[in-house]
């Protein structure tokens, strides 16, 4: 018996029939090792090695990108790896609506940012509170006791309404469609970032839509309106259709019809508000009650 | 040391008997050498005349000023940074630019305060954007760049108040929107000849966007204001 168990302890080559020879078997620690290697020599250009190691994490785990906490600078960095082409796509994507083609899918995959959303947002407050101002001079022009003033409370109460536009639909919608998740399994479900991404650049098509508002035609602004709506509100339902199709249809009716209404109510209270009230201004003979009856009228709620 | 040798006994057993006699003298210089408070002295400022030292911030502050007026690529802006040419800068345009006193006719124009937040946190909304697309340049010499580029928008603003004393009419509008077309191109292109040398190459076009916007909308304000009567 102390034979067989010393037998036992004595060191046994194994067949090698895949070749594990000693060369071999370096080779094999080597594989092992070295995305680790390579990723510690990267380490040392920081964000860099977010950088890949996101690329390489969205490879395998799909849908899981962010791998930094969130209170450090590299997640937000993550969050603006875009390039310059790329926000070019991704603006005319929003604008020109294909039937078979999803935003998210087709430019989004699953490198959301934030660098379009918040410029476009940004650019479009500023468009609203330059060619508001514009225009109230053009209307006011002739009469000879005007005096032309820059309003520069309307660029806050802008940039609130747009800002909030673009941050607290998306998180109701959001949390909408996670909760309707829990019941019926869908096959496509959107993260916070990505419905914030869709929704910042739909809103891109009204900056040309308010520059066009300078000219004050209201049959004009009207046409804008309602051209600027239909292309940015079909693809804001292309986009989120895949999403909810699966649901009951009353809800799905509901949810369409919700986003629809909150974009149509952005589109005409910015219209109402920055380029009527010029023409409301009590000091002034010149009114358009038109404007106002009109404005009134679209009250959906 | 011939005990050590012997690989019977253990390793440091020899040590243990070692000692230096009392005899041998033990000797060396410990001391730091004296010259560093040379050095010290070459960059110590403390003790110069005030007016010497005015001078000479002053003297940085005005060639930073010529850098901006003939942009060419030299790192000196971005070498030596400061913020005292973007406070210059911005007091003065937030003066010229302020409403007065809270009147009917006034109340329209930006007060002070709204300029100078406009100015300074825009300058930082920048920095931060550049940053996070990977930009190489740091925080302040981002903020000493965008100030000091406003100094054509300050020469325009100056400019339009001259042309107003003149007239408001359509001829001075014509000028003035000539004049500060001018002045905030100049101040977009001195900015990017200065930044865009520190941003990713696919990445140029998104820094230069809000670089554009920011002198867009001072511009702006420049341009639609209105003397008081």
């Amino acid at each position: 018996n102390p034979e067989t168990f010393k037998k036992l302890l004595l060191f046994q080559e194994f067949e090698d029939e895949q070749g594990f020879t000693d060369n071999n078997q370096g080779a094999t620690t080597v594989t092992i090792d070295d995305p680790i290697k390579s990723r510690k020599q990267r380490k040392a250009t920081g964000t860099a090695f977010e950088e890949e190691d996101n690329d390489d994490k969205t490879e395998l785990l799909s849908g899981q990108r962010k791998s930094a906490p969130f209170w450090t600078f590299e997640y937000y960095q993550t969050l603006f790896d875009v390039d310059s082409h790329q926000v070019k796509n991704r603006i005319i994507g929003s604008i020109l609506p294909w039937p078979g083609k999803n935003f998210v899918e087709v430019y989004l995959r699953s490198n959301p940012d934030l660098y379009g959303p918040f410029w476009i947002c940004a650019t479009l407050v500023f468009a609203i509170a330059v060619s508001g101002n514009i225009s109230s001079f053009l209307v006011h022009q002739g009469q000879p006791n005007f005096r032309y003033v820059p309003d520069f409370s309307k660029v806050t109460m802008a940039a609130t309404a747009i800002y909030s536009y673009a941050w607290l639909v998306p998180l109701a919608l959001w949390g909408f469609l996670t909760w309707r998740n829990t019941k019926i399994t869908s096959l496509v479900s959107y993260s916070f970032l990505q419905i914030v991404c869709v929704y910042g650049y739909s809103l891109s098509i009204y900056i040309p839509a308010v520059i066009l508002w300078i000219i004050p035609n209201e049959g004009l602004r009207w046409c804008s309106i309602v051209v600027a709506l239909c292309l940015s509100g079909s693809v804001l339902v292309l986009t989120f259709w895949p999403a909810i199709r699966d649901d009951k249809p009353r809800i799905t009716i509901a949810i369409i019809s919700t986003i629809m209404i909150l974009h149509v109510l952005l589109a005409v209270g910015c219209k109402a508000c920055f380029f009527s009230t010029y023409e409301m201004h009590p000091s002034k003979a010149h009114n358009e009650p038109s404007t106002a009856t009109n404005t009134s009228s679209t009250n959906p709620k | 040391m011939a005990e050590v040798e012997e690989s019977s006994k253990p390793m440091f057993a020899g040590l243990s008997d070692i000692s230096i006699s009392e005899d041998i003298l033990v000797e060396g210089d410990i001391s730091v050498p004296v010259g560093s408070h040379n050095a010290d002295n070459d960059f110590s400022t403390l003790d110069e005349p005030v007016k010497d030292t005015i001078l000479r911030d002053l003297r940085a502050v005005g060639q930073k000023f010529v850098h901006v007026m003939y942009p060419k690529k030299s790192s000196a802006l971005l070498r030596d940074w400061d913020l005292w040419g973007p406070l210059i800068l911005c007091v003065t345009l937030a003066l010229m630019l302020q409403g007065g006193s809270v009147d009917s006719e006034e109340e329209g124009r930006p007060q002070f305060a709204e300029v100078f937040v406009i100015i300074w946190f825009g300058s930082v909304i920048i920095t931060l954007n550049s940053k996070l697309l990977g930009g190489t340049i740091s925080f302040f010499q981002s903020l000493c760049v965008l100030g000091y580029c406003i100094l054509p928008l300050t020469v325009a603003m100056i400019v339009c108040r001259i042309v107003l004393v003149g007239g408001s009419g359509l001829v001075s509008f014509v000028v003035r929107l000539i004049v500060v077309t001018a002045s905030f191109s100049w101040s977009t292109f001195a900015s990017t000849a200065f930044l865009a040398d520190s941003q990713p190459p696919n990445r140029k076009a998104l820094v230069v966007y809000p670089v554009f916007l920011f002198y867009f909308v001072i511009g702006w304000m420049i341009l639609t204001f209105s003397p008081s009567q």
